[in-house]
């Protein structure tokens, strides 16, 4: 068939890493194309080349829309022409109503006067393509996340859609929104809509796609054919992962103490809707010189947890024990979570971890600031000294400690906030998503400061959306769903099926 | 760390190459990383020299400089509690108001009740605190937003300044009280004019000051940092301390240092301290730079906002004393429209309106840029109307200066 997209030899470089390397991506006329990889092979960045948000020029290689070459200079000129793109995050207006936020840009009016009869009339006839009941005037925050995805369609539906690309439209969804929406897809590609699904679940890619390509480190690894042949989720993820396993997770040879961590019965209720339970009777141990993985889905609850256990810097109604070497410690404050021996690194460096404005130094000691001043007064020389330290220590990459911390790279920045925290010297470190949004190498690092802090006999509890990293890292890994502990299990007899399968045996539960 | 210390010779960097990035960089490419640093000062340089010469010599007249001291004490003194404000992110639009309830109240305690300054002084500054404090507890544990907060502070201080004052200007004050703000600095030696004790203020300052700076450049190259050409060091430490020398020089020849020059400088070196060295000014700047990041690292935001906007109270209630005691009485109108020079006086130093960013040498710099400009456009006689725009043109104009600069840093 005809292809609607194709993509040639598409290369794009960012300053010291190559996203994308030759990439290629035919998509065919009134298609589902599936476009698999892990976190960092590239396919947003593929997509951000495609809708414009990487304008033309900044890339190499060529884009034919409907057999003509195009050349896009910002997301405007692919929208005009039919090509669509749903991010992971929604951008949808909470405040406005579904009808305001539909033709947002796009108004039905006259001269700039808004048509509101014909706005509401289209936008309840989109409503009902992508079978969503609500009245158009309704305020989009009081949707839930699988209605608002819906709201997004609708949104690309009320431009005249040629190619419409969902990034993981499903990670936040819960199983049956998730299924309404795989099956809105087949309705679209009935209509001869044609579009490019990005997903990690493997089995809606096996359910809905016809064509599979699969990326790996910024490059097109295979395009599979499902139409020909049935594709077995083992072959894909071979060809996602590729290389051997062991020379992505350093060695380490475990050497486990006394329990360290315990946490028992900890519950947690949402900080503003007050019946609304988000952790269910969590418990869980760490012992020293273990590394303990929690797996789950988006939404799962794992950073609530984390942070609710970190001096409750989540949620309201707190209860449950923690106990460190069988003794019960007080982590109701950041304080006297860190004064006990905790440690979080939080999910995102950017937003939560680093003081981007400051320098290394700076953000090196903020944990601990104590530690280099006497009665308020900080030690210029002690503090320089330690964060010159931890600096090797870690390998951080910077010319000097008074560097700002903003002109790092990812993994770079990530060691810094693992220093500030290794600073306080805790027990247990909770790692959240340590690795996400960093190179290979850089991960590869972060995984040996891991495997050492193990080495040292601390505890480390990681929390990772990457399977294969928990699989290759972990000593024991909890299963997280909906808030409560699916199951445990070793790390030598876990695998990606025994995961997914105990998450979804949990939910069928519910 | 033994399993650490293996990595690290693997990974880190040789020394070396941080000495080489450390080393002294040339004037000209140093000139260019500092330029916001430099440039406010040289800008107030520049202004001081253009009304120098337009006012024909009037600008640096002793009993001028004088005055132009007195005049801009009160705000220098609200900038440096304002700098912190606005590092912590948030702003207090509510100090001239304070201030000028302060006033009032002192004047109605020293006039109408006759208690010595020495208890009115201390319940004042108090008095200070507890607006401060009352206004942070609704920024600091509400998160309201500081803008409305000090906004609504705004208009009641200024409507309580009316009703304490009962509408009329209360005066005169007792003698001691007026020290505060009019006194001088006696000569110890009994010479008079020029004042011996100024001239030897002014010299021992400079001293100290290009001793500290020897000092840090020293401890600096030994840690391998980014110094200073030694050139440009030793230029600009020589300007700073002529300068200072000859500012007390002319100070001297009228009627030496103003108590209230001891008082600002006294607190602008408490409060530059507090900012560079002490864990307190730190988490402020963590605090305006990232609150949720400062909050997961076990600062106590809340308190510290409290506090920020409480000493901040304090500092306006000082202000608001010397101000009445430079005019010898209380008005309903004193301190109207403080608040916006002090504001300006704090963004023109660099600060950030994001937060996390700013100098108290800055501000204090700034503070006097407004200070210049008012005093020498008054001498040239130009319009209360004119002054206004200049002004706001002069803050438009650092503001943007300051976001063309990191654009093209970035």
């Amino acid at each position: 068939m005809e292809p609607i997209l194709e993509m040639r030899g598409i290369t794009k470089s960012f300053p010291g890493v190559k996203a994308l390397d030759d990439v290629n991506l035919k998509v065919a006329q009134g298609e589902i194309h599936a476009l698999v990889g892990e976190n960092g092979a590239g396919k947003s960045t593929l997509m951000k080349v495609l809708s414009g948000v990487y304008p033309h020029g900044s890339y190499q290689g060529e884009i034919f829309f409907e057999g003509r070459p195009v050349a896009f200079s910002g997301i405007a000129d692919s929208e005009k022409i039919g090509i669509i793109i749903i991010h992971q995050e929604l951008a949808l207006v909470p405040l406005l109503s579904i009808a305001e936020n539909i033709f947002l840009g796009n108004e039905i009016a006259k001269g700039s006067v808004i048509d509101w009869p014909e706005t509401n009339a289209r936008t309840e006839r989109l409503l009902k393509k992508v079978g969503l009941r609500e009245s158009p005037s309704t305020r989009v925050d009081t949707l839930g996340v699988g209605k608002q995805q819906l709201v997004e369609i609708a949104k690309a539906l009320s431009k005249e859609v040629k190619l419409l690309i969902l990034d993981e439209p499903t990670a936040a969804l819960q199983e049956n929104d998730s299924q309404k929406l795989l099956d809105l897809l087949l309705e679209f590609k009935a209509q001869g809509i044609s579009s490019i699904l990005i997903s990690h679940k493997l089995n809606e890619v096996n359910r809905v796609a016809d064509t599979i390509t699969v990326l790996r480190d910024g490059r097109t690894v295979s395009t599979l054919d499902c139409g020909a042949e049935e594709i077995s989720e083992e072959h894909i993820i071979r060809d996602m992962v590729g290389r051997d396993m062991a020379h992505r997770y350093p060695e380490r040879t475990p050497k486990i103490g006394e329990t360290l961590l315990e946490v028992t019965n900890w519950n947690v209720w949402h900080p503003l809707q007050s019946d609304r339970q988000m952790i269910r009777d969590v418990s869980l141990r760490v012992a020293a010189g273990e590394v303990v993985g929690i797996a789950g889905l988006m939404g799962s609850g794992r950073t609530e947890f984390a942070m609710s256990l970190f001096g409750r810097s989540y949620g309201r109604n707190i209860s449950g024990t923690v106990k460190l070497r069988g003794k019960e410690i007080d982590v109701s404050t950041v304080n006297r979570a860190i004064a006990n021996g905790l440690a979080y690194v939080t999910e995102d460096r950017k937003a939560l971890g680093l003081i981007l404005e400051e320098n290394v130094l700076r953000n090196t000691t903020l944990a601990n600031l104590m530690r280099v001043a006497k009665s308020g007064v900080i030690d210029n020389a002690e503090e320089r000294q330690v964060a010159e330290r931890y600096r090797r220590a870690l390998g951080v990459r910077t010319p000097t400690v008074f560097q700002k911390v903003m002109n790092l790279s990812g993994g770079n920045q990530q060691k810094v906030v693992l220093a500030k925290w290794l600073f306080t010297e805790p027990e247990v470190l909770i790692l959240d998503e340590p690795t996400r949004g960093i190179d290979v190498g850089a991960k590869f690092e972060i995984y040996s400061i891991i495997n050492e802090l193990a080495g040292q006999g601390k505890g480390v509890l990681m929390i990772s959306s990457e399977m294969p990293e928990l699989l290759g890292m972990c000593d024991r890994i909890y299963v997280m769903n909906e808030g409560a502990i699916a199951g445990e299990l070793a790390g030598s007899e876990a695998s990606q099926e025994k995961i997914m399968s105990m998450i979804v045996r949990s939910k069928s539960n519910v | 760390m033994s399993e650490l210390s293996a990595r690290q010779r693997k990974t880190a960097e040789p020394l070396g190459e941080t000495k080489a990035e450390g080393a002294v960089s040339s004037i000209g490419s140093h000139l260019q990383t500092h330029v916001r640093e430099y440039g406010m000062l040289i800008a107030l340089v520049v202004i001081m020299g253009f009304f120098q010469v337009v006012t024909d010599g009037t600008l640096m007249r002793p009993v001028n400089l004088t005055n132009l001291i007195l005049q801009n004490s009160y705000i220098v003194i609200m900038a440096l509690g304002m700098l912190l404000v606005i590092v912590a992110g948030h702003i207090d639009l509510s100090v001239g108001s304070v201030a000028g309830f302060v006033g009032a109240v002192a004047a109605v305690m020293l006039v109408q009740y006759d208690i010595s300054p020495l208890g009115v002084i201390p319940a004042c500054l108090l008095l200070g605190i507890l607006i401060g404090a009352a206004q942070g507890y609704w920024i600091a544990y509400w998160r309201i937003p500081s803008f409305i907060v000090t906004l609504a502070g705004m208009l009641v201080f200024r409507g309580l300044t009316l009703w304490v004052l009962a509408g009329q200007s209360v005066g005169p004050f007792p003698r001691s009280f007026q020290l505060l703000s009019t006194g001088f600095i006696p000569d110890v030696f009994g010479v008079g004019r020029p004042n011996i004790t100024a001239i030897l203020l002014g010299a021992i300052t400079a001293a100290v000051l290009v001793f500290m700076a020897m000092r840090n450049r020293q401890r600096h190259t030994k840690y391998g940092m980014e110094g200073e050409p030694f050139a440009f060091f030793v230029a600009k430490n020589g300007l700073i301390a002529a300068a200072i020398i000859f500012l007390s020089y002319l100070l001297a020849t009228y009627r030496g240092f103003p108590n209230v020059l001891i008082t600002m400088a006294v607190l602008t070196v408490i409060y530059t301290f507090v900012t560079n060295s002490t864990t307190i000014g730190r988490r402020i700047y963590a605090l305006g730079g990232n609150e949720k990041a400062a909050k997961l690292s076990g600062i106590r935001t809340e308190r510290l906002t409290f506090l920020t906007f409480a000493n901040m109270g304090m500092l306006a209630a000082l202000a608001g004393l010397i101000f009445a005691a430079r005019l010898n009485t209380a008005t309903p109108k004193a301190g109207v429209g403080f608040e916006l020079d002090v504001i300006a006086a704090v963004f023109i130093g660099g600060a950030s309106m994001s937060g996390g960013v700013g100098k108290i040498t800055g501000a204090v710099v700034g503070a006097f840029i407004m200070g210049v400009m008012n005093n020498g456009m008054s001498i040239l006689g130009i319009g209360i109307d004119y002054q206004q725009v200049i002004k706001g043109l002069v803050l438009l104009a650092a503001v943007i200066f300051d976001v063309y600069n990191k654009n093209k840093a970035a």
